[in-house]
This record gives C-alpha cells, sequence and structure tokens, in this order.
C-alpha cells in the first residue's frame, strides 16, 4: 500500500503523550551550573555602573558576570541579511555593555548551584542608568529631531521594488483607494519557553538548545564567539513550538556558551514566560500604506505598497528581510498592469522584531485582502466577484505574476467554488441582509480571503540575489542497515511538525520497506551533519525533496547489486514494492536482501562500495504556492462591540499531501494564530518603553473556549516545480485568517459607515469605531 | 526546613523541601518527573496540570509544601503497570491532537478530570473545560475530538467493567 | 520565575494559627489555596516574610445552612461552593458567579475566602459580596471574633479591612428568601482572562414587576461598587419582554433605570479597556443581567 498520502497516525507521539520528553530543561548534567539573567528595566539609557559585588557573595553563587566582562570575547549577535546597500547593521553585543536600548536587555547575570539561589542574587546587583530618550514611534523616529537609537540614526535600510509602469497604472485610474494598515507587534508565544544548555570536555563544547535551526546556530556561535566549528556541536532536542521565534542566534545561547567556556561546567538557562515575553524576538509591527488603481468593473490597474516595518533596538538573525519576503505578495493572486513596493526599516528602542509564521506574507496578505473588500465596497460589487474578475485563471498557469514571480499551478476557482458551498455564502448573505434590515444589534459580517504565499524557501540563487547570506537547499542521508531496516537522517529540525511521520512515509514508498521499518534522525549537528533547518513551510517542499533523492540513490546502488545478484543486467531489473525483479523472469530479490548481501560484502560488483546509503541535497528551482480560499462568518454585538467567529470555512490547496491528518492539524494551527492577531494578541509598549503584555494575563493567547470548530477541505493541484506534488502547509492558515476575520467584521459594520477596525479587533475598538462613526448611535 | 510525604505516581517519597520550592520544581528537579512541563507564571498556560488528590491543578501555583500527606499523578503515571496507555493518551494520539507535544500532559490531565466531572460533554462543555488549557499548535479542534474519544472510549471501558460485575 | 525565600507554618487550629500570624509580623501573609498569591510571589511583586497555612483547617471548610444565612468557611474551595447543594439552593448567585472563576484547576484549588480576602476588584465574589451585603467573620489572637459587613469589607484595591493579624474565617451570605432571580453577566475578551466589567444581579419579582433589585459591579473602581442608582431606580419597573431583534424605539424603563449603573464608578483605566467604555459596558450589560435575572 502507498505510505504518500495516507493519514497515518505519528510515531512521534508516543513520548509525548506518556511524558518521556527531552526538552532542554529537563537536563541534568552532573554538577551543571544554573544561570539567571538580569534585565534592562530602562528602554533607552547608558549604564553608568553595574556592582556584582553583594551578589557575588551569596549562598550558591559561583559567579556574577556584566557586559564588561564578556565584552573582549562576546562578539556582536549576527544579522545574516543584509538586504540593501544602504543597512546600517548596528553592533548587537549580546550582553550590554555600556548602553541599553530596550527593556528587557540582559545587563549582567549570576551563575548558582540552582535556579532558585540564581534568582536571588539578581536582586542583590545594583545598576546605574542615565536615561536616554526612548525612540518608540515609528515615523517620529523618522523626523530629523528625534532622539536617537544609535548613533548612526533611526533609518535602518530603504528598499525598493517595482513592475510595470507604476504612474501610467494610476494616472487617469477611474478609481483608486488608498488605505493605511497597522500590523501589530505579536509576541510568538511558543508553548515552551526557550532553554539552552552547554557544557564541555574542555576541548569541544556542546550546546543544547531549544532552537529551530541547530546547523545555522553552529556556524553563527562559531562566527560570534571564535569557538572553531568544528569543536562546536549543537542538540536541539524536543522543541516545543516555534513559529519562528526560534529561528534565531540569541544571547542567551551565546552567553551560555560563553559561561561553560569559563568555568568549565555544564550550564543551564531556562526562560519564564514573562522573561520570553520580553526577550524572544517579537513580530509583525508594520504600518502598511497600501494605494489600488482599478478600472469601474474592478479590473485592477496597479498596486502601490508604502512600508514602515519596525525592526526594534536592532538587527538580528533575518530582521530586515522579513518585510521583503512580503514584498513579493502584494499582487496576491490578481493580474495587474504594475507594481510598486517601498519599505523603510526604523529602529526603536523595543524588542527587535523578527520572522513569525508566514513573516511578511501574512503583512501583505492582510493588506491587499483588506483593500480588495475596500475596493468592492468603493464599487458597489460583492467582494467575491471583484476577486473573481481579477485572479489568474487556472487555464492560465503557469504564470509570472507583476512581481516577477511565476506559480506553477494553481486552481483558484475550484477551491473558492468548494468553499462557498461549505460555507453557505448565498444563505449567509440572506441572513446578513435580514440582520440589517431588522437593525438587529448583532450584526453579521462574511470575510473573504483568497490567498496564495511564496514558501518551500527557498532557491539559493534567488537567495543570494535578495543579499541572504546562506542557501536555501536542504540535505537528507538515508542508509539501509544490515537488517533491512532504514535510517532517515535529515537536516530539516523539527518542533511538532511530524517530520518523522512523514519522512517515513516517503521513504517507505520509495524504498517498498514497510513504514515502521523507518526511523528519522534530525536535530544534531554531529549526527544530521548538514542542514539548513525548518521556517519558510519549506520542510517538506525541500528537505522531504531531500530524502525522495537520496532514497532513489539508494534504490540505484540497490539495483546494480541485485542485477549482480540476479545476473541480470541493471536495465532489466525493475524495482516494484521493495524487490528487484528480473524482467519477464520470476527472479527477485527484496531490498532487505540486498541489503544484508552489501553488509556481508561477499560478493559485490566490482567497484562496489560495501555500503547502501546515500546523501542528497535539494536546492528547489522555484517557490511553491499554497492557496486557497478562506470564508469567515463572524456576529457583531454593536452594543458592546463584543465578537464571535460563527462559522469558518477553509479550503486550502497545498498540492500533494503526504499525511492528510498533519496537514489538517497545520491548518487549524495556522488558523488559531492568524485569528488571534484579529481578535487577541498584541504587544503593548508604554510611553516610557515598558512592555505592559509581559505574561500570559496580559498578552491573551486564545484557548478552546475562545475559537470555533473550523470546516476544512482540500483542493488537490500538484505544484509542477517538484517530482513530490508538494507545496508546503506550515504558515497557509496564518496568512489567510487574519484578513479573513477582519473583513468578516467590517463587512458587519458597514451599514454603520465602518471601514476598517485596527487589528486586535477588541470589544473596545469596534465599539470606539462605531462611536466615532456615527456618534454612538449603534 | 521542612519535611513532606508525598505519593507521585505511586511512589512515596520523603524528602526536606525549602518552602517555596513549586511542586512543579519538586516533581522536575528534584524526582526527575520532567514529564509535566512549566510553560508560564502565571497560572494561565496548564501545562504543568498534575492531578492533586484526583483534582487537577496547576502544580506550578502550588507549593510542594502543600502537596504534604497527598497524592500527585502526573502524565508519567498514567500508564497501566504494564505499559497500556489511558484511553485519553491513546485518543490524542488517534485524533492527532498534539504538535509540539509541550501542552499535551496538561491538556491530558484536564481532559481526564473534565470526564470524572461530565462523562458525556458536549463539543462546548469540553472548550470549557478545557479553557484553563493554552496550546499554540492544534487550534484545539483536534483535541475537542480527542476528548469525545477518548470519553466515548472511557464509557466503553466502564460499561465492560460494569459488565463483568455479576448481576446480583 | 521563582519565588523569593520565606518561612511557613501550617498550624493545626484556627486558634493557633491566629496566634502565629500574630507572632509572624506585619510582613506575614495567610495562604490558603495559593491562587491569587503564588503568581503574585513568582513574579516577585509581593515578598512575604513568612506564610501562614490555614488551607487545611476544618473550621474554615465547608458549607453550613445556619438558618437566615448560609456560612461558607473561608478555605471551602470554588468546587466545593460550585458543587454545594446549599449554596445552590440558598444563593444561587454565588454559584453562579463562582463557576466563572478563572478556570477548573485553579477552581480545585482557590478557595472563597482566598479570593475575597485578595480584594481585587476585578475578581468576581466581592461585586456578589457587596450585592449580598455578605458578612465577614474575622478572627485573631488578640480581638477574637468579629463580623464586617460587605459594605466596609473592601476598603481599597486589594486592600480588605482585615488587621494583618486576622484570618478571614468565612463568609455570611444572606438567604433572600423565594421570588428573586439571579444572574452574573461577566465580559472579558478570552475565556481565562478577567472580567472588564461583571454584574451581580438579583431581582425579586412580584406582579410582573420589579420590587427590589441588588447590584453589585465588577472591576468599576477600586472596590466592588454597589450600584444604588439602579436599585433604586428599578424599584417598581414592569418586566416587559423586549420585542425580539428591535424595541428600540419604545420606552424600556429597564433600560432606562440602568442607564445610572455607571454613576458614581471610577473605574480603571488598564490594557483592556478605558474607563469610558467600561462605563458603557456597566449600563449594557447591568440591563442584560437585570432583564437575564428578572427572567430567571
Amino acid at each position: 500500500m502507498t505510505e504518500v498520502g495516507r493519514a497515518r497516525r505519528r510515531k512521534e507521539d508516543a513520548r509525548l503523550v506518556t511524558g518521556r520528553t527531552r526538552w532542554t530543561d529537563n537536563i541534568q548534567m552532573p554538577g551543571m551550573l544554573y544561570v539567571a539573567f538580569l534585565r534592562s528595566p530602562m528602554a533607552h539609557a547608558r549604564i553608568t555602573r553595574v556592582d556584582t559585588s553583594a551578589a557575588r557573595g551569596r549562598p550558591g553563587v559561583v559567579a556574577v558576570y556584566s557586559g564588561r566582562d564578556f565584552a573582549a570575547e562576546q562578539g556582536s549577535l549576527p544579522c545574516a541579511w543584509p538586504v540593501s546597500e544602504d543597512v546600517v547593521i548596528p553592533d548587537h553585543p549580546p550582553m550590554a555593555v555600556s548602553e541599553v536600548r530596550y527593556v528587557g536587555e540582559a545587563v549582567a547575570c549570576v551563575v548558582a548551584t540552582d535556579r532558585y539561589k540564581a534568582a536571588d542574587a539578581l536582586d542583590a546587583i545594583e545598576v546605574d542608568y542615565e536615561p536616554l530618550p526612548a525612540v518608540l514611534d515609528m515615523r517620529e523616529a523618522l523626523t530629523e529631531d528625534s532622539p536617537k537609537v544609535h548613533e548612526s540614526g533611526n533609518k535602518a535600510f530603504t528598499w525598493t521594488f517595482s513592475g510595470g509602469d507604476i504612474d501610467a497604472a494610476f494616472t487617469g485610474a477611474p478609481v483608486v483607494v488608498e488605505r493605511e494598515y497597522v500590523q501589530q507587534r505579536l509576541i510568538p508565544t511558543a508553548m515552551e519557553p526557550r532553554a539552552v544548555v552547554a557544557s564541555t570536555d574542555g576541548e569541544t563544547f556542546t550546546i543544547y538548545s531549544a532552537t529551530q535551526i541547530p546547523h545555522v546556530l553552529r556556524v553563527m556561535l562559531a562566527v560570534t564567539t571564535g569557538i572553531p566549528e568544528h569543536k562546536l556541536r549543537v542538540i536541539a532536542p524536543d522543541v516545543g513550538g516555534g513559529f519562528g521565534s526560534k529561528l534565531q542566534v540569541t544571547a542567551e545561547e551565546v552567553l551560555t556558551l560563553l559561561i561553560t567556556r569559563r568555568l568549565g561546567k555544564p550550564v543551564k538557562w531556562t526562560e519564564s514566560r514573562s522573561e520570553g515575553n520580553l526577550t524572544v524576538h517579537h513580530g509583525r509591527d508594520q504600518i502598511q500604506r497600501i494605494s489600488v488603481a482599478a478600472e469601474r468593473d474592478g479590473r485592477l490597474r496597479g498596486i502601490k505598497v508604502d512600508l514602515l516595518a519596525d525592526m526594534g533596538a536592532y538587527l538580528m538573525l533575518v530582521t530586515p528581510g522579513v518585510p521583503l519576503l512580503g514584498a513579493f505578495m502584494y499582487n496576491g493572486i490578481y493580474k495587474m498592469d504594475a507594481y510598486h513596493f517601498a519599505c523603510t526599516g526604523v529602529f526603536t528602542t523595543k524588542m527587535p522584531t523578527d520572522a513569525y509564521r508566514g513573516a511578511g506574507r501574512p503583512e501583505a496578505t492582510y493588506a491587499l485582502e483588506r483593500v480588495m473588500d475596500e475596493l468592492a465596497a468603493e464599487l458597489g460589487m460583492d467582494p467575491m466577484e471583484i476577486r473573481r474578475r481579477n485572479w489568474i485563471r487556472h487555464e492560465e498557469f503557469p504564470y509570472t505574476t507583476i512581481a516577477g514571480l511565476t506559480y506553477d499551478s494553481g486552481n483558484y476557482e475550484a477551491a473558492t467554488d468548494r468553499a462557498m458551498t461549505l460555507f453557505g455564502y448565498d444563505k449567509l448573505r440572506a441572513e446578513q441582509a435580514d440582520r440589517r434590515e431588522r437593525r438587529d444589534p448583532v450584526q453579521l459580517g462574511i470575510g473573504i480571503s483568497t490567498y496564495t504565499e511564496m514558501c518551500g524557501l527557498a532557491p539559493s540563487r534567488v537567495l543570494g540575489s535578495l543579499a541572504y547570506g546562506a542557501g536555501g537547499w536542504e540535505h537528507a542521508n538515508v542508509r539501509m542497515l544490515p537488517t533491512g531496516k532504514v535510517e532517515v537522517v535529515t537536516g530539516s529540525s523539527p518542533h511538532g511538525q511530524g517530520h518523522v511521520t512523514a519522512w517515513s512515509q516517503i521513504a517507505a514508498d520509495a524504498l517498498g520497506v514497510p513504514f515502521e521499518d523507518v526511523s528519522v534522525i534530525h536535530g544534531d549537528t554531529a549526527i544530521a551533519t548538514k542542514g539548513m533547518d525548518t521556517y519558510g513551510s519549506r520542510s517538506l517542499v525541500v528537505g522531504g525533496m531531500a530524502v525522495l533523492q537520496a532514497c532513489e540513490k539508494v534504490k540505484e546502488k540497490a539495483r546494480q547489486v541485485a542485477a549482480h545478484m540476479l545476473e541480470a543486467s541493471a536495465d532489466d531489473v525493475e524495482f516494484d514494492q521493495g524487490s528487484f525483479r528480473v524482467r519477464g523472469t520470476g527472479a527477485a530479490k527484496t531490498i532487505q536482501e540486498i541489503a544484508f548481501a552489501v553488509f556481508a560484502a561477499h560478493d559485490l560488483p566490482d567497484g562496489f562500495e560495501p555500503r547502501l546509503d546515500a546523501d542528497a541535497t535539494f536546492d528547489p528551482e522555484n517557490f511553491s504556492f499554497p492557496h486557497g480560499t478562506h470564508l469567515c462568518a463572524i456576529e457583531v454585538d454593536t452594543e458592546t462591540g463584543q465578537s464571535r467567529i460563527r462559522s469558518y470555512v477553509a479550503v486550502d490547496d497545498v498540492g500533494k499531501v503526504v499525511n492528510p491528518l498533519i496537514v489538517e492539524g497545520q491548518v487549524h494551527g495556522g488558523l488559531a494564530q492568524g485569528i488571534a492577531q484579529a481578535l487577541y494578541e498584541e504587544a503593548v509598549y508604554d510611553s516610557e518603553g515598558n512592555l505592559l503584555t509581559t505574561t500570559m494575563a496580559d498578552y491573551l493567547i486564545p484557548s478552546a473556549a475562545d475559537l470555533p470548530d473550523f470546516v476544512t477541505d482540500r483542493t488537490e493541484t500538484p505544484a509542477t516545480s517538484n517530482p513530490l506534488g508538494v507545496k508546503g502547509v506550515g504558515e497557509a492558515g496564518t496568512i489567510a485568517s487574519t484578513p479573513a476575520v477582519v473583513n468578516a467584521i467590517v463587512d458587519a459594520l458597514r451599514p454603520h459607515g465602518v471601514h476598517d477596525v485596527r487589528m486586535p479587533c477588541t470589544p473596545e475598538r469596534i465599539w470606539r469605531t462605531l462611536q466615532s462613526v456615527n456618534g454612538g448611535a449603534a | 526546613m521542612p519535611r513532606i510525604t508525598v505519593t507521585v505516581d505511586g511512589i512515596q517519597y520523603e524528602e526536606e523541601v525549602e518552602p517555596r520550592l513549586l511542586l512543579v520544581h519538586f516533581l522536575r528537579d528534584r524526582l526527575g518527573k520532567t514529564g509535566t512541563p512549566i510553560g508560564c507564571d502565571t497560572t494561565n498556560c496548564g501545562a504543568c496540570t498534575v492531578m492533586l488528590d484526583g483534582k487537577s491543578v496547576k502544580s506550578c501555583s502550588v507549593l510542594a509544601v502543600q502537596a504534604d500527606g497527598c497524592d500527585v499523578l502526573t502524565i508519567e503515571g498514567l500508564a497501566g503497570a504494564d505499559g497500556q496507555w489511558h484511553p485519553m493518551q491513546t485518543a490524542f494520539h488517534e485524533e492527532h491532537a498534539l504538535q509540539c507535544g509541550f501542552c499535551t500532559p496538561g491538556m491530558i490531565m484536564s481532559a481526564i478530570d473534565l470526564l470524572a466531572e461530565n462523562p458525556d460533554p458536549s463539543e462546548e462543555a469540553i472548550r470549557e473545560g478545557l479553557e484553563g488549557n493554552l496550546c499554540r499548535c492544534t487550534g484545539y479542534c483536534n483535541i475537542v475530538r480527542a476528548v469525545r474519544r477518548g470519553a466515548q472510549a472511557m464509557s466503553g471501558q466502564s460499561a465492560a467493567a460494569n459488565q463483568e460485575v455479576p448481576a446480583s | 520565575m521563582i519565588p523569593a525565600a520565606f518561612d511557613y507554618v501550617r498550624p493545626q487550629t484556627l486558634e493557633e494559627a491566629a496566634m502565629a500570624l500574630a507572632e509572624a509580623g506585619e510582613d506575614a501573609k495567610v495562604l490558603a489555596g495559593g491562587q491569587s498569591l503564588l503568581p503574585l510571589l513568582r513574579l516577585r511583586l509581593s515578598y512575604p516574610s513568612s506564610l501562614v497555612d490555614v488551607g487545611r483547617l476544618s473550621e474554615l471548610h465547608g458549607v453550613r445552612d445556619e438558618g437566615d444565612h448560609v456560612f461558607i468557611g473561608a478555605a471551602t474551595t470554588h468546587y466545593d461552593v460550585v458543587h454545594s447543594p446549599v449554596v445552590q439552593a440558598e444563593c444561587p448567585l454565588v454559584a453562579m458567579a463562582t463557576a466563572t472563576v478563572a478556570d477548573p484547576q485553579v477552581r480545585h484549588r482557590g478557595t472563597f475566602g482566598g479570593s475575597l480576602a485578595h480584594a481585587d476588584p476585578a475578581g468576581d465574589l466581592p461585586a456578589v459580596a457587596v450585592a449580598l451585603d455578605c458578612a465577614f467573620v474575622a478572627r485573631s489572637a488578640s480581638g477574637g471574633e468579629r463580623e464586617i459587613p460587605a459594605s466596609e469589607f473592601f476598603v481599597d484595591y486589594l486592600e480588605p479591612a482585615l488587621r494583618a493579624d486576622e484570618i478571614l474565617v468565612g463568609v455570611k451570605v444572606p438567604k433572600l428568601g423565594p421570588g428573586w432571580g439571579y444572574h452574573y453577566e461577566k465580559f472579558h475578551r478570552t475565556a481565562q482572562s478577567w472580567a472588564i466589567v461583571g454584574v451581580a444581579a438579583a431581582v425579586r419579582r412580584s406582579n410582573g414587576s420589579i420590587e427590589e433589585a441588588r447590584i453589585g459591579l465588577t472591576n468599576m473602581g477600586p472596590t466592588p461598587v454597589r450600584a444604588s442608582a439602579v436599585e433604586e431606580a428599578l424599584r417598581g419597573t414592569p418586566i416587559t419582554v423586549p420585542v425580539p431583534g428591535g424595541g428600540n424605539g419604545g420606552p424600556d424603563p429597564i433600560r432606562d433605570a440602568c442607564g445610572e449603573a455607571a454613576a458614581g464608578t471610577s473605574p480603571p483605566a488598564d490594557l483592556h479597556a478605558q474607563p469610558d467604555y467600561r462605563r458603557h459596558l456597566a449600563r449594557v450589560l447591568t440591563h442584560r443581567a437585570v432583564l437575564s435575572a428578572a427572567r430567571a
């Protein structure tokens, strides 16, 4: 039976449901020491004095360090994406030495014999600060007389991109709609807080980290600390979610490693949630100015985007690249004559931003799908109709967009038709009309999002052209063991996605072995020696392809041996479900028999190395482009501003599906996060630059009781850019859902004169919006 | 330092603890029961949920001294002595109700507690009953399905157990 | 995060506990379920020198029908309160509000008295206590036992009228008798988050009118608020059934009466809402709570 396409239950689950997990914080070692960090309470200040002497005398304290102690060896946290010629990459010491630039920046640390004693001694460290002005608002930051975050100023970079003649598109356009949207700052909030363990035998170093990127981290730690790469081993044990937040080289990783180097002891740091809200990189935080020019019949002429992106205080691993990932997506699934994109990255005295689920693409999709609704309203057209008039028709693929990307495949009509049917679009529109008619205090809104995204990051050549510091390939090693079992080593490093199960399915089919006979190894640079890790919905599209290619190589080797054993020509040996058969005869050898024969090596073809394994590195030629249609019905209580999602339908096309169970799970989780941006979540800083949302009591993550059941379905248009036909699914739900929800809220309130509600659309914001448009007469 | 006696997953421990030691740190750091993780510091996320004398509690918000004389059941003690999973563990696996798995121990403990109160909960009752447990991966749909499936399996199990009792 | 060190005692009797608290001095705190206190300790927002654990004192546990009132022991868990047949029958408003406190795990550990003595105006129980005119029984080693009426118990934000050496023993909830309907209306952003505004309403009906109303407001000031103006305005108001999906035009005396709900309040400005919005919500939600209670 074919494995690919089956709803296999996950191999990962057994230890997760029984508590036999391997979280980084679980690790205990003899003589282990514990680190606690003292963090800046000031958004921006000069450090004038750090006195660690009292803390040193506290019970259990082994060492106390300030930034000065590390100044000579800590280097600067890396930014791997210098996006433009004019980019300013300020020095970013892991521990602040002379100046702090956001609340939460590490200024000192205690190393003690247990975590309680380490926390206690923090209270005894004295730090004097000379306050400097906080810089919090991006537009103010760009004015002449703004205080500066860095001496070089507050502009991090500018980046522009054009396709077609944008002036022609806007000049004389019958309709122009211009809007401004705010992508609020988000805190990724993986359930597992970060944790790091470093140990050493005096010469080599092993670092365990709750990271998405053990391979990238190894390179970067070597570069940052000067510890030679071959003396450094990075292990990502079980990692409890990431969503981009663990795609980072963090101060805590560098410092924990440096402390181990100094003390020669194993050292552990575990983040608390409130520490994490301050210091795990944040997401989004952009102001988007979007203009669309169209004909009276709704046909798009052009789109202009002017973006301000809040970098926070420093550029971290891919901070400036995040808005660029959206730059090619503001045209979405639509055809148009021209497109112009400009982005300015701005420094502020806040936690740096970086990748968060979707990274750049949710922002683009939000602005586009919101403005399409606005255009429809302006033209008095049904919002679905305006999309139909503009989208790329299925017979037009492959299609090169105005942003220069070639969408290999897609069928927007099919996904939309399916979604409309499941949703009961016409019936809900009728109910909406009825409620409007009755002036029901509870209004119904319908939100649409017809999205696509670019994922499967990424062709190395394209990354190079965008000034990214590394490639986008992925690696796999596949080996047949003497007993016919299979080990797959992958460079892709999972943190909940189900790689072990999916890779087992791919390998089982390719090699004709039972699913149970495949194990998958990952997340240790000493074992999975090459990798580009996990982000950007790339694992299956790139890493899965590497597994397939390695399996094909193994199979070809096995075919040589089979031919030799069967005394036939390799060309006459065909492979079917795990057996090599000589065409037209009954003679056959199973791949397991061949595996043992290779191990024994008694009788191999001349020159054949006695090993049945292979490496493959896959570098994609193109991105992949999942798409889909999401529909949301939402009830809005105009008296209180409370909104409630009544139904949500998501029909996604992620190409071929390896495991439908995993795909559905990814969609569900993505929806929850996208909806949470629309309704609940926002990182809020006060006027002094203090983060107010430091706990889960203030930064509101929805629970089961706050979310509806989702109706999900799929259409399947295989990707033509990879032999598996897969497109990736990690970010789709998040990208699509945010605009669907906000479109629904605005749709509910449009008769009241509302054309936008800022995210998150809290009851108070909705109420205030209604107040502002009609003086409170809801 | 207070001396406490606590039974955890069927084994009795006698330990001296600092009064401020949190039950979850006692379990994790002292007893090596790392199956129960910590996800927040404000009693919100529920990842650390264990049973204390048969009732679900957040072990990050209970002092170890408060558990003196009590019986604690963690995710590690759920399976039978023969290693047979609890029906709720099976249900989470079957319904793909976990991804990263960090919230899973707490979620499973809360789900079991929920069924003790209401053996046949509606979807709404399940969602409300799990309001004290946050998950960032699954969007909860499959968790709700798993709890329903677990409820069915457990009622089937108790029905079977009842059948074994000879009619009087 | 990790609490700072403190001493800990677990007395065996209420008398011992009162002594222990007196000896421990000003910086000591009473620990019952710990569901409000432990997060504060972990965030190091509170540094008590010692904790006197009263969580297991039998004198502080249980619900008793004492004739004209129900006595709820201070260390009775929310779970036990919600499941008490006496509470359900005699003071349903207490059961309704308690069922909305936090989440199931917290309700298993958290206690009725602990929640009230924390005196957080955003908590769900203080508004109920003032609406029902509960009496708080407190005990100290020096002063013996005294009763504090709910109207005097909530002094300020997180400040109950308990002296440093006093332990809350329990709360007397008056039985209102027949003819009353009850409702607790909680407005919050997520299921587990605090009330932005809450309204505890008890309404006595007679001949299709509201004869008497008792209304307490959650999170409308530094202490729970009794909406006396609304109570007054509701007296004698006919209970009309609003026209479904409309009726904004016609006379609506209950809605009019509830328009006074925010009178005299000083709601907080915080992350989740500004005062003017809370005032607006108080009016809307009081109307809804009163209607629900009137029809219960």
